[in-house]
């Protein structure tokens, strides 16, 4: 990656010393429009709803073609493959009337899932879960990862698997603005 | 019998989700570390509360120092973020961002000129505006038009979870959790894309169903 950088570095400024020289022998001659370029068709690569659900969700073979399914045809291509993996990853799911903490059993959870966007709430707090709100919207502090593996490992009332339902990192490693742009500065 | 069960399963979706890392970071072959790899998507109200703020982050596990300074935004790259309002998540709406000259150019929101998985960019919408790409190690550069406000470039990754540990109960090295746990994402950062619009521009009340994409020409 660092020698590819170096590489590219090298390029880059090799045409910078080109077109400089090459400046030189044409000046002002107004035949350089390079103002922003807006046309071309640009074509899906990666999407992303709720955090961690391709990851975890998904199985590999099929990552890239989940990136590429419209959210209004992802649960009917993809419920199944959710139900079967979440039941895997959480063997419980598999009893029958087995649910999480919001009364969702594998079929009923994974079909939310499988949609996968982001629902948000333009009446008030918007929050992935707030101990009070569910899936009004992402706030940058949310622990959505702890959230996600109670609902996964926690059971009905979130007391299974109390190794498996808390990562134990609970806040970012810097703070947040409490202002426009909201993230904090980089390191 | 459960626990066997479990780690069997995880010995199998090890398989399946070791490359993988979280939030949304390298999530799949054909985006993982390059320009279109969003890593994290967040949409909450504004400290306005009048607004939505959106975030759209990509070029995730970027070092302090040259791997940052170094990191651009792909001019080939629309980051759009959709805006479903009718509840068939289908986009109504979409907000597109470009970065183009050092510059991040917004459209929108605006309805698509089509849905789906092609996009042209929608240069005559109402509402549009561009912000100067903050530089890495300056201020945070942002720029506001008609009520929306709009900033890019490198941020603190925001993502907190301890990847590792996860990959080691994944893969059935481990059985549980550490406490405390180590936050996989310290000190690293993100390219952002930070736009914050009026509710009364997407809906107004209720709740929208919202994702963002990455799309290139």
């Amino acid at each position: 990656m660092k020698i590819n950088n170096i590489k590219y570095f090298a390029i880059v400024l090799g045409l910078l010393m080109v077109t400089y020289n090459c400046s030189n022998d044409d000046d002002n001659t107004n035949n350089d429009p390079t103002g922003p370029d807006f046309t071309g068709t640009f074509v899906q690569q990666d999407q992303m709803g709720r955090p961690a659900v391709n990851t975890v969700f998904v199985s590999s073979g099929m990552k890239d073609a989940f990136n590429l399914t419209i959210p209004s045809q992802q649960s009917g291509a993809f419920q199944a493959m959710f139900q079967n993996n979440l039941q895997a990853l959480s063997p419980a799911y598999a009893n029958p009337g087995d649910t999480n903490a919001l009364g969702l059993d594998a079929a009923a959870f994974t079909g939310l899932l499988a949609t996968d966007v982001l629902n948000v709430s333009l009446d008030g707090t918007t929050t992935f879960f707030d101990g009070t709100n569910v899936l009004t919207g992402r706030a940058l502090a949310d622990d959505v990862i702890t959230v996600e593996l109670l609902l996964i490992f926690g059971g009905e009332d979130f007391s299974e698997n109390p190794g498996l339902s808390n990562d134990n990192v609970d806040a970012n490693d810097k703070a947040f603005l409490t202002s426009f742009p909201y993230l904090a500065t980089p390191w | 019998m459960k626990k066997s069960k479990l780690l069997v399963a995880a010995a199998v979706l090890g398989i399946a989700t070791f490359v993988a890392i979280a939030a949304d970071h390298i999530d799949a072959p054909a985006v993982q570390g390059g320009t279109s790899d969003i890593t994290d998507f967040y949409a909450f109200q504004g400290e306005n509360t009048s607004n939505i703020a959106f975030v759209a982050n990509v070029q995730g596990l970027l070092a302090a120092g040259n791997d940052s300074q170094n990191a651009t935004f792909d001019e080939n790259v629309l980051i759009e973020f959709n805006i479903d309002n009718t509840g068939d998540n289908v986009e109504d709406l979409v907000i597109q961002a470009i970065a183009q000259d050092g510059k991040m150019y917004v459209f929108g929101p605006t309805a698509p000129a089509q849905t789906g998985i092609n996009s042209t960019i929608v240069t005559n919408a109402a509402s549009q505006l561009e912000v100067d790409i903050t530089p890495y190690g300056q201020s945070a550069i942002t720029a506001s038009s008609g009520g929306m406000m709009a900033f890019a470039g490198p941020r603190d990754d925001p993502f907190f979870m301890d990847f590792a540990q996860y990959s080691q109960i994944i893969s059935g090295n481990a059985t549980s959790f550490n406490n405390p746990g180590a936050d996989t994402f310290a000190g690293t950062n993100v390219l952002s894309i930070v736009i914050e619009v009026p509710k009364s521009m997407i809906g107004g009340s209720g709740t929208i169903n919202t994702w963002v994409e990455s799309k290139r020409r």
